[in-house]
């Protein structure tokens, strides 16, 4: 069996959901990323993010998705990004998986109330308790440049997370490209 | 900013390139079959013999190539694994070390690459010394890269006749699935 069957069969209770859709402010939200420490999306607040929301720690899918982006995370720092795992799994279980797959990057307990956050980003499958495999990459004014909800059971992979990351870097270039311009002309009207 | 410039065509991001990839058969052939893997998954080490069959079954109508896909944090010998293999394509055994680690999946620290090196008759201080200081590290990760970028999310991932493969890779399906999407002859 598949992990899209064994995924299906696991979580039908749920059609797909509306997922907020780029160009919408990224509601904040703070949620615990260890049991004693917790984590704000507004902490990111001047560097793009990329929003992990996936169905459960452990299941199968999830590992290979998680362990992909863990290898991945120096191409999306060096594209000036951090990025965050979401599910509605407790700060403890998240200790313990994150510590078994040697992860790099925080997995936040979107766990009380369960889902909150999910449903603040139309992600949350109702019937079935859990998130949608869903991802969002916000800019560094805190909005959602891009958003991909992918079928519950299948590893959306990194290549659209880098392409809309390499998008808003060329975007930051451009933009500094015409302040610089800009500046050069005040300058060389003063002069006159 | 466009990352690092990568010595694989965007053409060939799908399917072997020449000149650059390890290729086993015809550059030529009317099928191709490129894996990205992992010398220390144990999918991959499933896939290892499939693959060999499909290679038996369709000879000099089939080029398979293979790129390196190491899950490092999972896999703590996967790097130094793949680093060997390369080290022993700088001396022209690529495959030969790539069957090996294959058929030795448990046994991949560095004294074991030391032995398959020597058992290859390899120059074994070279090889080490090359996976020592990650003289391949640079071609490891542009392979890696270009597989995200097509989309690889897991090992094994297969690409057949330049499409991702996300069917099984039984013997009967991956056989099926290269014959069915074979460019037609003129």
């Amino acid at each position: 069996m598949t992990n899209e069957t064994k995924y299906n069969q696991m979580y039908p209770r749920s059609g797909r959901s509306a997922a907020l859709s780029p160009g919408t402010t990224a509601p904040d939200f703070t949620l615990q990323s260890t049991p004693d420490q917790t984590v704000s999306l507004s902490d990111f607040r001047g560097q793009p993010i990329v929003l992990v929301f996936y169905p459960a720690d452990w299941s199968p899918v999830c590992g290979d998705q998680v362990t992909l982006y863990n290898e991945i995370l120096p191409e999306f720092q060096s594209l000036g990004a951090e990025l965050v795992g979401i599910s509605v799994d407790g700060a403890w279980c998240h200790a313990a998986f994150s510590r078994d797959r040697k992860l790099h990057f925080p997995l936040l307990a979107d766990f009380e109330p369960k889902g909150e956050v999910a449903r603040l980003y139309g992600v949350y499958r109702q019937g079935d308790g859990v998130s949608e495999r869903a991802l969002f990459v916000v800019d560094a004014e805190g909005n959602i440049h891009w958003s991909h909800v992918s079928p519950i059971g299948v590893n959306p992979g990194a290549a659209g997370i880098l392409a809309a990351l390499e998008d808003l870097q060329e975007k930051k270039q451009q933009n500094q490209g015409e302040q610089k311009k800009g500046e050069k002309q005040e300058k060389e009207e003063a002069v006159k | 900013m466009k990352t690092e410039t990568s010595s694989i065509p965007a053409s060939k991001l799908t399917v072997p390139a020449a000149g650059r990839d390890h290729i086993q058969g015809p550059i030529d052939a009317p099928m191709t079959l490129l894996e990205y893997g992992d010398y220390e998954c144990p999918f991959c080490g499933a896939a290892y013999p499939i693959v060999k069959a499909v290679q038996q079954s369709l000879g000099d109508d089939l080029c398979f190539a293979f790129r390196n896909f190491p899950l490092t944090n999972m896999h703590p010998h996967a790097e130094h694994a793949a680093e060997a293999a390369e080290a022993a394509g700088a001396q022209a055994r690529f495959w030969e070390m790539h069957d090996t680690l294959y058929e030795n999946q448990t046994a991949l620290d560095d004294k074991d690459l030391a032995r398959y090196a020597a058992e290859l008759g390899l120059d074994v201080p070279r090889l080490m010394s090359e996976v020592e200081t990650g003289n391949h590290r640079g071609r490891i990760r542009e392979d890696f890269m270009a597989g995200v970028r097509s989309g690889v999310n897991g090992t094994p991932t297969f690409f057949v006749n330049g499409v991702r493969h996300d069917a099984g890779y039984d013997y009967d399906v991956l056989i099926a699935a290269l014959l069915e999407t074979a460019p037609k002859h003129a």
